[in-house]
């Protein structure tokens, strides 16, 4: 055990905090409160210019134009964006998650058409995974994609895509073989946005946002070269795409949560209550310091799993404590952020009187969705009885 | 940066759950635990011969000289076999406050019979009060005499001498001095026995000031909580074998999820309290600016989690988690008496608020 950084991992560090230092926009924060629908171009351009400093796929083997970067590695490179607040990626899907899938499962064909696209930005790449009555039973999805001589002709509704409304491609996961045990007969199609029969829909979440879309397929044909992997092996491809989601998924939370306790403390100090600051009242100290050594456990949790994943070579049914751990802290702190704030905690962005331009009680509203996106907390806590623990499957 | 057991971290931990299996199953602890000391002659001297009562402490004073990190592993395994007697008051805590009080000859005098395994000893700490903050301490020796009462001393009975922490220093005094009067307190944990330690002008040696104790505090604390995660890792062992094997409506419990479910918050609160364990043994070896903070998120966190997957554990039992027969027991009470023991997480979270968020108007930024 050694939690020093070893020399090369100081080198990567010092290389990517000295082009950070040069090139990190000056100007996120007049952009960061915008929709993405106005501050698209900014991220996509911000995206061009990690690319050209070979910086926007670590991760990515370094012949597809990343830097075979370690686990560790891609950690430090997520805390060195945290730490100098830079702007997140405009095709964060395809260079987090479909970009690998399709280097692990695609053909030499599909890598060099797809993958230089997706580094520089120019195709932004989407998920249709769920469905409206496929959630967590995700291999109960019903989008049917029949053969046609070279073409299949898709037709479904898919429903929670993030970028669907901006995305030149999709992951789509369908059914082609509807005779199949349920996990048999899917397949992995990788489908052109413009394509006729195509229709985005926005989706107003609980917080008034609409990050998500609705899509919906109409006869769509998508050319058989488009399977990624094996026909009927779409499950295997789709849950290899979820394993990224939830092995990446945490590693740059440490630094966002730690600016959000700090900032927490800050108003600890700031408001007054019976007289006296917050920041003194017992019970609020005990809860600021259980969130703060949480944030810190997080962190040592996501080292050991790395360390166990960079001996084993792939992200393992580990990274689910990982995904419960971050989403249910990250919902206890909002908590103690509204109880912390009070009568203010409620007030939203536009209110002159709201606190921090009303990121607490957009982050209490938003944060009820951790522990639901990207596989639910129960789905999750299933994961581990049924592969860590080796208890029989519940489902 | 690795955060995994090196070659040797990991011969050690497996050789000592080897150890521990072979000479202190469960049948042994338990035959341990109806003793009035928990206290095996036979059991210490193995202990002695697989290095462990050395284990820190320098090879000067007849030590192993191992880190941190190993002590905690030891102490993981030690817990997980519920291993009975005064392992942890003599080598982890009374080993831990000579290293870091006293003067090197009582140094010598001391810590090399614990490490010789010729010594048993403990620290008397705690007064009426209870209070872990070792400020609150009011026993004072007068012209090399104590006068007073020290309760929840682990182990006094077994000790050959008990290290007695004083308002004006730290003090030894032999078992066999006068006017030393000890007593049980009978308490939930059966497999480490705690005592009210009475003096009436006792003779005390003085062997050093308390400015090293803050150190020595946060190994044995440190320690414990690696104890707990021990405790932990059987009781989810424990519980998890029996939900693959009991049998309710003719399935599993197991493939219940309300059962099921429960046992996955156990791997999580086990694995989080090991991480921060494993993560405070690290800081302290380095001797690292957070070394303090990441011993509380240790203790905080192990604190609650091994009552919580105590609670789960029982329940998921049913009714043979609640017999007398079943092991879990035993260690939900261990969970309770080192729950306590150091500081509880709200002690803790104190602790981590004073360094984190400040006091006084000061926060910790602007100290």
């Amino acid at each position: 055990m050694d939690l020093r950084l070893t020399a090369e991992e100081l080198t990567f560090r010092d290389e990517l905090r000295s082009w950070l230092g040069a090139n990190v926009p000056k100007d996120w924060d007049q952009w960061r409160e915008k929709p993405m629908e106005e501050s698209f171009a900014y991220l996509r351009a911000w995206q061009q210019k990690l690319h050209e400093g070979r910086w926007a796929a670590v991760s990515w083997p370094k012949e597809y134009g990343g830097r075979s970067a370690t686990l560790m590695q891609q950690a430090i490179f997520w805390e060195e964006m945290a730490r100098v607040d830079a702007p997140p990626m405009a095709n964060s899907l395809g260079l987090g998650l479909i970009g690998p899938t399709i280097i692990a499962c695609g053909t030499e064909g599909q890598k060099k058409r797809y993958i230089p696209k997706i580094l520089s930005a120019e195709e932004i790449w989407c998920q249709g995974f769920s469905e409206p009555n496929a959630g967590s039973d995700l291999a109960g999805l019903q989008t049917e994609a029949r053969s046609d001589g070279d073409h299949y002709v898709v037709n479904g509704q898919k429903v929670w895509t993030s970028y669907g409304w901006v995305g030149d491609w999709c992951e789509l996961v369908v059914r082609t073989d509807a005779s199949a045990a349920k996990h048999k007969g899917l397949t992995v199609l990788l489908v052109d946005m413009k394509s006729p029969g195509v229709e985005v829909r926005p989706l107003r979440q609980m917080t008034g946002e609409s990050e998500f879309n609705e899509l919906f397929f109409r006869d769509v044909r998508v050319p058989v070269a488009n399977v990624l992997g094996e026909v009927n092996d779409g499950w295997n491809v789709a849950i290899s795409t979820l394993m990224y989601e939830r092995g990446s998924y945490g590693a740059r939370l440490h630094l966002i949560f730690k600016r959000y306790i700090t900032r927490l403390i800050e108003l600890a100090w700031t408001t007054r209550r019976n007289g006296r600051p917050v920041a003194e009242d017992p019970i609020i100290r005990q809860k600021l310091a259980q969130c703060s050594a949480e944030i810190e456990i997080m962190r040592f949790n996501q080292m050991r799993a790395f360390s166990r994943i960079t001996a084993t070579g792939v992200p393992g049914p580990e990274g689910s404590i990982q995904k419960i751990f971050w989403s249910e802290l990250n919902q206890r702190l909002q908590q103690v952020a509204q109880e912390l704030l009070g009568s203010y905690g409620q007030l939203l962005g536009g209110d002159p009187h709201a606190i921090d331009k009303g990121i607490w009680s957009y982050g209490y509203l938003r944060t009820r969705g951790n522990t639901i996106e990207a596989g639910t907390s129960e789905v999750q806590r299933n994961i581990i009885g049924h592969f860590v623990l080796g208890l029989p499957r519940s489902y | 940066m690795q955060f995994g057991l090196n070659e040797s971290q990991e011969f050690l931990k497996d050789s000592a759950r080897k150890f521990f299996a072979g000479e202190c199953p469960s049948a042994e602890m338990r035959r341990l635990m109806e003793t009035d000391t928990g206290y095996d002659a036979a059991l210490w001297s193995k202990l002695t011969d697989q290095g462990y009562t050395g284990i820190i402490f320098p090879e000067a004073v007849g030590g192993v000289g191992l880190g941190k990190v190993e002590l905690m592993l030891l102490m993981e395994e030690a817990g997980r076999a519920l291993l009975p007697g005064p392992f942890f008051s003599t080598v982890v805590l009374t080993g831990s406050v000579l290293e870091s009080v006293a003067r090197s000859e009582s140094k010598k005098k001391y810590l090399e019979p614990i490490c010789k395994g010729e010594s048993r000893a403990t620290v008397a700490i705690l007064e009426s009060s209870a209070n872990w903050n070792p400020d609150s301490i009011e026993l004072t020796a007068v012209s090399g005499k104590l006068t007073g009462e020290k309760l929840f001393v682990a182990d006094a009975a077994i000790a050959d001498f008990i290290v007695v922490l004083a308002r004006n220093g730290v003090f030894v005094v032999d078992s066999k001095a006068r006017g030393l009067e000890i007593s049980p307190m009978f308490s939930m944990d059966l497999a480490r026995k705690l005592y009210a330690v009475e003096f009436s002008n006792t003779p005390a040696e003085k062997i050093g000031d308390a400015a090293g104790l803050a150190r020595a505090f946060d190994v044995a604390t440190a320690a414990l909580a690696a104890e707990l995660v021990g405790g932990m890792q059987r009781t989810l062992e424990i519980t998890v074998e029996y939900a693959k094997t009991r049998k309710q409506f003719g399935k599993p419990i197991g493939m219940f999820q309300a059962v099921q479910h429960q046992c996955a918050d156990m791997y999580l609160e086990t694995e989080s309290s090991r991480s921060a364990v494993y993560y405070a043994g690290w800081a302290l070896e380095e001797n690292a600016p957070d070394a303090a903070t990441a011993v509380s998120i240790a203790k905080m966190y192990a604190s609650d989690a091994g009552r919580t997957v105590g609670n789960r554990g029982i329940q998921i039992h049913g009714g043979m988690g609640f017999t007398w027969e079943n092991d879990i027991h035993l260690y939900y009470r261990r969970a309770k008496a080192s729950e306590t023991a150091f500081g509880d997480a709200t002690f803790h979270r104190e602790r981590i608020a004073s360094m984190v968020v400040g006091s006084g108007g000061v926060t910790a930024k602007s100290a």
